[in-house]
This record gives C-alpha cells, sequence and structure tokens, in this order.
C-alpha cells in the first residue's frame, strides 16, 4: 500500500444490463488494494450515478457493461460529468467490449477501458498511475 | 509435494469436494455397491443412468442454439437460417426490455432496444417472429421469466391463429424468477408476487398446455456467478422446491405438477471438471427421484424423472485465442451427451466479445452434430456408468448436493436468502476466489496465463446490432399505438389489474389485453401497482 490517502471508488451499473458478478469482483479486489468502493447496485440512471459519485467525493467512476450498450452510455456519461464539472474523476469502462470499441469509448472521453479479459491488477495499478495524489 | 510411489513423482489432485483425488479407482473404492440401488437401468427408478431406456438410440438431444436478435423479422430470418443448417428446436432470446417490462419507446429502454436479443411489444411482434414457422412443428424454448406469463399467453394467441390446438404446443419457459434476483438481475416484482406468477403458469399449462415444460429452474446462471457444481443443483432444486409447495398449496397434486418441472444446468465453465460435472448430473437424477418420491409422495414414473437441459458457460471462454474456445465448447458438449442432457445449447467462441455471429452459431451447432453424427459417444446410454471413479464421485456428489440442500433450509431457507443478500454474497465470494486463482495462475487457462502468445491479435467479424433497430421497433410499435382501440385497451387492462388484485390466476387473464395490442410495458405497468417492485439488497 502506498502512504498517499484513500482512493475512494464508485463502481456503477447503468442501463438495464443485470450480470454483475465482475463488477463484485473487482469491487473486492479493490478493497484488498486498500481502497474504499461504494456499489450502486442494477439499473442507475446515468444521472443517478453522477449524483451519487458527486455527493460520495469519488475519485474513479467505473461501469461494469456487459449488454453492448456501452458507447452509447459512455457519451451521455461524458456529458453528464462535463456539466457537472467533475472532469476530474477517472472514468472506466469494463465488461464485455468488442477490441474496436475500445478506441471509440477513449475518444468519448473514457480514461480507461477493461474488457472482461483484463486482468484485475491492471485495473487497480491503471487506478493508481492517474488518481491525483495516490500511490 | 508429490508422493512417491516406486520412481515416479505424483502429482498431487484435490477434488472440488476437497478430498484428494487417487491415481486411480477399484472395487475397494464401492464397498457393497447394490446396481438395482444405485443405478438400475436407464429409464428405472432413481434415473441416475437416464430418464428414458434408450435416450439417444431412439432420440437424439435436441440440438437448441440461442438466438434472438433485433426486430421480429432479423430474428424470423435467423431461425429459418437455423433449421435449413438442421437445428432441431428454437430457443428464443429477447432484448433486456422485454424480459423486464419494458416497451421499445420508454426512457430507461433507449439504449438496450433489440441489443441481446428480439425486442417484442405487442403480440403483433410475436407473431411476426413465427411467421411461416408452424407451432405444431417445432419446439420452442423461451428465456424469459418476469414476464413469462405474458411470452406464455403470446405463444398460446400465436398458435391459435395458426390453427394449431395449444394441447399439442411443445416447449419450455424458463420461468424461474427466483435465480434471477441471485444473478442476471431481470426482476420487476418483489419475491412473493413473482413466486405466484411462476405458480400461475405451472398451474396453467398443467391444464391447457401440458405439453409444454412450465418451468425450467436454472442452476446456469448461478453457476455462472460463483456457484460451484454441486451448489448449482442444489440451489437449482432448492427453488424447484419453493415453486412446487406453491402449487401444492393452490391443492395441486405432486404428480399433476411434478412431470412440467424441467432444470437448466450447466456444464463448464472457469472451473470445469470433466468428470465432476459428469457425476454431478448423474447424481442429480438420483437425488431428485428419491426426493420427490420420499419427501412428497410422487407415484407417477414421469415426477420422478430429472429431465435437465445443458447449455451455457460462456463464463469459461477466453478472449485470449479465441478460437481455442471451440474446442473448450466441443469438451463441454461431450460432457453433455455423457451425462444424459436432453437439449444443448454451447456457449460460441466469439461470445466474450458480443452475441455470437452467424458463423459462430454455425460452428456451436456442428460441433453438436460431429458428436452426434460422427463419434458414435452418443450410442450406449450412460458409458460411464460403472466406472468405479465415476460412481464414486456420483456417491460423493449426491451426499454433498443433500447437504447443500440442507444447510439453506437451515439458513431459512432460499427465499429469505436471496431477500437478505446472503446468498448473492457468498457465491459473488467464491467468484472471487476463482478469479485469484487464475490471476496467481493456481488454476491454468490456457492462453490467458500460460501458453500464452505475444501477438493475439486476431480479427473475428464480431455481430453487430444494426443500429437502425430501434428505430424500427419505434415505427412499429407507433402503428401498433395507431390501430388500436384505445378505450377497449384501458377496459382489458383495469380487468386485467382487478383480476390481479383478487388473486386470480392471471395467464386467462392476459388474453384479452393481448389482442387487443396492450404492451407489454402497459402489462407490467398495470400489475406493479398490485404488486410492487423489487428493491435490491446490499450485497457487497
Amino acid at each position: 500500500m502506498g502512504t498517499g490517502r484513500t482512493i475512494r471508488v464508485l463502481i456503477a451499473k447503468i442501463g438495464l444490463d443485470g450480470h454483475d458478478v465482475g463488477a463484485k469482483v473487482l469491487i473486492f479486489w479493490l478493497r484488498d488494494q486498500g481502497m474504499e468502493v461504494i456499489y450502486t447496485g442494477l439499473r442507475q440512471s446515468v444521472e443517478q450515478v453522477v449524483e451519487v459519485a458527486l455527493q460520495e467525493a469519488v475519485d474513479v467512476i467505473g461501469v461494469s457493461i456487459l449488454s453492448g450498450s456501452h458507447i452509447p452510455i459512455a457519451q451521455k456519461l461524458v456529458k453528464r460529468i462535463r456539466e457537472r464539472a467533475m472532469e476530474d474523476v477517472l472514468l472506466l469502462f469494463g465488461g464485455t467490449i468488442p477490441k474496436e470499441d475500445v478506441t471509440a469509448l477513449k475518444e468519448s472521453g473514457v480514461h480507461g477501458v477493461f474488457p472482461s479479459h483484463a486482468k484485475l491488477e491492471e485495473v487497480s495499478e491503471f487506478i493508481r498511475r492517474n488518481v491525483k495524489g495516490a500511490q | 509435494m508429490g508422493e512417491k510411489t516406486g520412481e515416479a513423482e505424483v502429482r498431487p489432485v484435490v477434488s472440488i469436494l476437497g478430498s484428494p483425488v487417487k491415481c486411480f479407482y477399484g472395487p475397494e473404492d464401492l464397498p457393497g455397491f447394490d446396481y438395482a440401488e444405485k443405478l438400475n437401468d436407464p429409464g428405472e427408478y432413481p434415473f441416475t443412468r437416464g430418464v428414458y431406456p434408450t435416450m439417444y438410440r431412439s432420440a437424439l438431444w435436441t440440438m437448441r442454439q440461442y438466438s434472438g436478435q433485433e426486430t421480429p423479422e432479423s430474428t424470423n430470418e435467423r431461425f429459418k437460417y437455423l433449421l435449413k443448417n438442421g437445428q432441431t428446436g428454437l430457443s428464443l432470446a429477447f432484448d433486456l426490455p422485454t424480459q423486464i417490462g419494458l416497451d421499445s419507446d420508454m426512457p430507461l429502454a433507449e439504449d438496450d432496444v433489440g441489443k441481446l436479443g428480439v425486442a417484442v411489444d405487442s403480440l403483433d411482434d410475436f407473431e411476426r417472429i413465427f411467421d411461416g414457422i408452424s407451432l405444431d412443428q417445432i419446439s420452442t424454448s423461451f428465456t424469459i421469466n418476469a414476464t413469462a406469463p405474458i411470452i406464455l399467453a403470446m405463444y398460446v394467441l400465436v398458435a391459435q391463429k395458426q390453427g394449431v390446438d395449444q394441447k399439442r404446443l411443445r416447449g419450455t419457459l424458463q420461468n424461474d424468477i427466483l435465480k434471477e434476483y441471485i444473478a442476471r438481475g431481470t426482476w420487476i416484482f418483489p419475491p412473493e408476487p413473482s413466486i405466484k406468477l411462476v405458480g400461475d403458469v405451472v398451474e396453467y399449462c398443467t391444464k391447457e398446455v401440458p405439453r409444454f415444460n412450465a418451468i425450467s429452474v436454472s442452476g446456469t446462471h448461478i453457476r455462472e456467478y460463483g456457484a460451484n457444481t454441486m451448489q448449482s443443483v442444489a440451489l437449482a432444486v432448492s427453488i424447484a422446491e419453493v415453486y412446487i409447495r406453491e402449487v401444492l398449496k393452490r391443492g395441486a397434486k405432486i404428480d399433476e405438477i411434478a412431470p412440467l418441472f424441467s432444470f437448466h444446468l450447466p456444464i463448464g465453465g472457469r472451473d470445469f471438471n470433466f468428470f465432476e460435472d459428469i457425476a454431478r448430473l448423474r447424481a442429480a437424477r438420483r437425488y431428485w427421484a428419491r426426493l420427490i418420491k420420499e419427501k412428497y409422495g410422487a407415484q407417477d414414473k414421469r415426477s420422478l424423472q430429472f429431465r435437465f437441459s445443458t447449455g451455457g458457460m460462456g463464463g469459461g471462454l477466453t478472449a485470449e485465442q479465441p478460437l481455442n474456445n471451440i474446442a473448450r465448447a466441443t469438451i463441454y458438449a461431450m460432457a453433455a451427451v455423457f451425462s444424459g442432457t436432453r437439449s444443448l445449447n454451447l456457449a460460441c467462441f466469439d461470445e466474450v466479445y458480443a452475441i455470437p455471429s452467424d458463423l459462430a452459431i454455425l460452428t456451436s451447432l456442428r460441433i453438436q452434430q460431429i458428436l452426434a453424427f460422427e463419434t458414435g459417444v452418443a450410442d450406449v446410454v450412460d458409458p460411464l456408468g460403472g466406472s468405479y471413479y465415476v460412481e464414486k464421485l456420483t456417491d460423493e456428489m449426491e451426499a454433498k448436493i443433500a447437504e447443500v440442500a440442507l444447510r439453506i433450509e437451515e439458513d431459512g431457507g432460499i427465499v429469505r436468502m436471496i431477500e437478505s443478500g446472503a446468498i448473492q454474497r457468498e457465491l459473488a465470494g467464491q467468484s472471487y476466489a476463482i478469479q485469484k486463482k487464475i490471476s496467481s495462475g493456481e488454476k491454468i487457462l490456457v492462453g490467458v496465463n500460460c501458453f500464452r502468445v505475444a501477438e493475439e491479435e486476431r480479427d473475428l467479424e464480431i455481430y453487430k446490432t444494426d443500429p437502425e433497430t430501434r428505430n424500427r421497433q419505434l415505427q412499429r410499435l407507433r402503428a401498433v399505438k395507431e390501430n388500436r382501440d384505445k378505450g377497449r385497451v384501458k377496459g382489458a387492462l383495469k380487468r386485467l389489474e382487478e383480476a390481479a388484485g383478487r388473486g386470480d390466476n392471471i395467464i386467462p387473464c392476459l388474453f384479452e389485453p393481448l389482442k387487443e395490442k396492450a404492451t407489454v410495458g402497459e402489462i407490467i405497468d398495470t400489475l406493479k401497482r398490485v404488486y410492487g417492485t423489487f428493491k435490491e439488497p446490499t450485497t457487497v
């Protein structure tokens, strides 16, 4: 563990997709890495997620999607994050995401994309490297 | 730390049951083994070797790939493509809005219309899916749970329109809502009214659609969520018992309803073990037969036959070197056949990326056909029966399934464990444990944590949903809404609400609103006023 402050992460399920075991596995992992992690539960709207992120002052929003709806949801989420002036928040997407969509997601403003075969360590390392004041 | 036996070092192996696995098994592992009691011939109690005497020599398993996409027209096209290529049953996938009772034009549905399956807003859509497919010639499996009553009613109405007697309809409704609260998440109402609706479907089918499997209790999604191989059976059977009790309390007899129960069980996955998976399905048949006979007093042979389909388990497939998944699926399929499955749906090699392409779905069908017609594995019933190892494992699995089921009962029953989130927490924790074993290399996944290749870029042609899907579906829905009599729709929904309030069996009450072209979303909103909606417990 580093000496920096505790990183706060919000893991979110947006839209109708109900597959959340991957999200939960990641939550357990990030907690084991010393991070504080909040989970939204299923079927959240973009607006709800951004409000929770704001209230909880999180450093990271991680969205898990396996339903193929990642691109439109990412676009709406980035727009909302900008409206609420939360550009400092690190935005990650994970789930069933085809290779060619990774670039599209990054272009729309997502910082890190972790398809379902990504290693848990890759996610936690990416967070540590990219959250300001963390180590 | 293998033990030395003579010269050779022996690699230690521990079973999923936690016991050390020997290098070979012999008669001493099955002391006092009684053939008639433990196995008996196929088709005879306790059905360990199979539910029918001649199994695949009389009828092969049904080859039924899960499919459904975009609009009713495009799904109808894919169905015809699969039938033309020798598929012997249909399995319909619905999009998420249809599964949780939203219409394509509702705001929450916006990003999911036609994505993971076909969009069904009204009876009109359903008729188009089966256009040119005669319902007395085919059996159809529906992966549908919270909205299963509506889909059943629609299928009956399509049959009526085609002039097919509903007593001749064959197929399966998943209709297993309790596992949706654990895994998969397509719940709408709280557990209590949801169990009532499951009971309505079973009760209605018993009387009116007797050749239909009213329910397919699914251990598959629970396994994907982290359940081990024994838990996938024990949880499914515990859930089935909740539904059985629901219908029994309405005065039904066990022998009227038990024959309508089928199961959908996993084969394969991240912690797949060929012999353990086979043994636990053989054990499941014996466990069910004894349970239904001894606990519920069933006498009809059909009540005691544990009939299951197998499939799913895309969770065992890898994004790395995706063609390896064809080999994995082949081995899963072989295990399913050795287990005596009655129907098989194989995960497709590109499913890690998206819903399967035509090529991937056809390859899964071809795997099944190669097994069935080229290899001889389907020639003899239960070919592993009598193997010292498999029989020993089957005994151990049966004992473990009983133990897990008992523990669930002692913990207050499966419904309570779902409501409190206890079972979700336990299984997600197990999933995390498996993932850590893969990360550490303790659990080997070829191409993932060993035998990797430096350059793994292989461009698969991934299935893409037609971006026009939602617009097409919205146009159709608008046309349906414009061409119906609003007053009659309102009246029909009002009568539905009253019937639900009285606690009537809901199925017969759905025909009128559906014929008036009430939408799935309108019907579900009506029922929500009576039943309420589910609030998720905190599970992590």
